[in-house]
């Protein structure tokens, strides 16, 4: 009866067919990313003086929100979703900022880092966790959790402070080859971050158990896919993202702040949805909802140097969100019905 | 025979299944109980604390949050959410207050914020009810643009001035014969959402909807008028909400009511509306309501803020959970 067909179950030709199919596979993306081909000579022509070291300080700008998204695209894709991890990047950002001004020290830097990672684990294990054993609805657990671990992030550090090692703030600001402005460091984090993280996982057995949950939970359990410890597991890659974006926080800013940055939680998922990840599950991927952070970013600044309100870059940003999801549910729609 | 049947009753009253049916059936019973709980639980930990003053105070409060948190439940009861309304209710409050010194005074700035948020909220239904895009996404993209076009007001208007009229933030801050007077805002709006859910055709299409959408569809319900309704009147709702608010803080902001959002989704959620629809009612979210706002006394008697939002947080996670056991077995 189910009219979805994963992506994962269409015969592969050889040669020239593999083009053909990648691209029908990642038309989402492509289109995307063809969007933001026009958005950036659009932000070049009401601004001559954009350049490539202008793009580069977007794409640092970027990183925190772009790897929130890439955590909250693992476990949409999976059938989820998690409220949670706005406040989940204040307390590993928290924790880091805090020890690092406890323990000073560049070696000592390294083990506070890898910490904070474990920490990103088991949170996401513990979200991960409470929907499966309570079958509460995961926006449910996730809403609750979000006020758990913004509370955690208060307890440790009542106000912003703390500090970060050199190194870690070195990762992040300036461009990887100095004189040349074109490549920033962070963008090439944010990249080897996810490409390290997401290539393997939707290459393994997990990450096709990741797709198939989402998209048809009952046919993944009939096909023998442990439903459950996917489910888990597709948070513990979320938490495991997401304090990788917390530290981003807390080397860009030097600081840990506790109180969530609201906005983040939304425009998580908002770059999730127009990166080309089904809020149903199972279709989409981790770089789609990247392109999306950086076109989100891109419009308010092009408002800036309109000298429009910036506030029409929410409104902008809405729409846009809005618009794009309407047009492709529409084909949707009509692709169904034909 | 009598003896036997005697049996009987009693054993149906001690099994097991049966509070689980009282439970899912009433929530509200288990709930209140709760409630007054919580209450005595506030006294003991501060002797003389719930006196009128605090009961006034929890209640204006807690107004605010079940207005919002019918929104909640309306649009849960379609499988639903309404994310827009934070920055709905506070771009009311604030229309409402530009409006003061304008031609037209502050009636006038009412009508302006609720037609704006009805529009929003139409919007937001012709996105969910026709365009089929995920409700989730549709408010959280309103709530957006809301925001967006509320601080472009805020911009345009900061020259004329802005402040509370005077007449709503009586509604906000008085009392009539030592009832608070949002009531007079608050009973209306929980008899009419309370009858429409009970008692109209239209109630009981949401609840149809929720619960199984091809069935209500092949049972003649026409679900994109119903849903175009259903967020338009989620918006107006909102607007109200933030009117109340705007009143009781006797300021106006952008932001004003969105921390209590996610709260109204809570509120909803503990008061026995089913995230996935079909299930709940308002008369539980009201007391969900009440529960948050007296909780939240409570925990700052006791705890500081970051282990009130710890407390808070598990509790909202606990009881759901409880609701889903209850639920699952019956």
């Amino acid at each position: 009866m189910s009219a979805t067909s994963a992506p994962i179950d269409q015969p592969r030709g050889g040669g020239g067919d593999r083009i053909s199919t990648f691209a029908r596979d990642n038309a989402w993306t492509l289109g995307l990313i063809g969007f933001l081909a026009v958005l950036l000579l659009f932000t070049k022509y009401v601004n001559q003086t954009y350049g490539l070291d202008s793009l580069a300080s977007t794409a640092t700008s970027v990183v925190p929100l772009a790897l929130a998204a890439v955590a909250q695209a693992v476990v949409v894709l999976s059938g989820g979703i998690d409220l949670s991890v706005a406040s989940q990047m204040a307390l590993t950002s928290c924790v880091a900022a805090t020890l690092m001004k406890g323990y000073p020290g560049e070696d000592v830097a390294v083990v506070i880092v890898v910490g904070v990672l474990l920490l990103g684990l088991v949170l996401g294990a513990i979200n991960g966790a409470l929907v499966v054993l309570t079958k509460v609805p995961d926006i449910i657990v996730t809403l609750g959790t979000s006020f758990v671990w913004a509370g955690f992030a208060l307890l440790v550090r009542p106000a912003p402070g703390g500090s970060a090692a050199q190194w870690l703030k070195d990762l992040v600001v300036g461009p990887i080859v100095s004189g040349i402005d074109v490549i920033p460091k962070a963008a090439v984090l944010l990249v080897i971050i996810v490409a390290v993280i997401w290539i393997p996982l939707s290459r393994s057995r997990l990450g096709l158990s990741l797709y198939a949950i989402g998209s048809n939970p009952l046919a993944a359990f009939r096909s023998g896919v442990a439903v459950n410890r996917t489910k888990v597991l597709s948070y513990i890659v979320t938490g495991f993202v997401a304090a990788f974006a917390g530290l981003s926080l807390t080397a860009s800013t030097g600081i840990g702040t506790p109180v969530p940055e609201p906005t983040y939680v939304l425009i998580s998922i908002a770059a999730v949805v127009l990166g080309g990840v089904s809020m149903a599950g199972g279709i989409g991927g981790a770089f789609g909802p990247i392109v999306a952070v950086i076109v989100l970013q891109l419009i308010r600044d092009d408002m800036t140097f309109m000298h429009v309100d910036p506030n029409y870059g929410l409104v902008a940003q809405g729409i846009i969100l809005i618009g794009v999801l309407m047009v492709g549910s529409l084909i949707q729609q009509r692709r169904s019905r034909a | 025979m009598t003896a036997a049947t005697g049996t009987v009753v009693r054993n149906r009253w001690l099994s097991a299944a049966t509070w689980r049916n009282l439970l899912r059936d009433y929530p509200i019973v288990p709930l209140t109980v709760l409630l007054v709980l919580l209450v005595i639980l506030a006294d003991i930990l501060s002797p003389g604390l719930v006196n009128q003053g605090w009961v006034t105070s929890i209640v204006r409060q807690a107004t605010v949050l079940a207005i919002l948190a019918g929104c909640q439940t309306l649009t849960m009861l379609t499988g639903g959410i309404d994310l827009s309304v934070g920055y709905v209710a506070s771009m009311a409050g604030f229309v409402t207050a530009t409006f003061v010194h304008q031609p037209g005074g502050w009636p006038m700035g009412v009508v302006v914020a609720l037609v704006a948020a009805a529009l929003a909220g139409l919007v937001s239904g012709i996105g969910v009810g026709i365009f089929k895009v995920h409700p989730l996404i549709v408010t959280l993209g309103m709530g957006l643009i809301v925001f967006g076009f509320s601080n472009v007001w805020q911009l345009q208007s900061v020259q004329t001035g802005a402040g509370v009229p005077n007449e709503i933030h009586t509604i906000g801050v008085g009392t009539l014969g030592g009832i608070p007077n949002d009531l007079i805002v608050f009973v209306p709006v929980a008899i009419v959402l309370i009858l429409v859910l009970k008692r109209t055709g239209y109630g009981r299409m949401l609840y149809a909807i929720g619960d199984n959408p091809i069935a209500a569809r092949l049972s003649g319900v026409r679900s994109w008028q119903v849903l175009i309704v259903l967020y338009a009147m989620s918006g107006v709702l909102a607007g109200i909400a933030g009117l109340v608010q705007s009143g009781l803080a006797n300021t106006a902001s952008v932001t004003l009511v969105q921390p209590y959002l996610l709260p109204s989704v809570a509120a909803a959620v503990i008061g026995g509306t089913s995230i996935l629809g079909g299930r709940g009612g308002y008369s539980g979210t009201i007391v969900g309501a009440l529960i948050l706002t007296v909780l939240g006394s409570v925990l700052s008697i006791v705890l500081p803020e970051p282990w009130r939002q710890i407390v808070f947080g598990s509790i909202v996670v606990l009881v759901a959970a409880a609701y889903a056991r209850v639920t699952a077995e019956g």
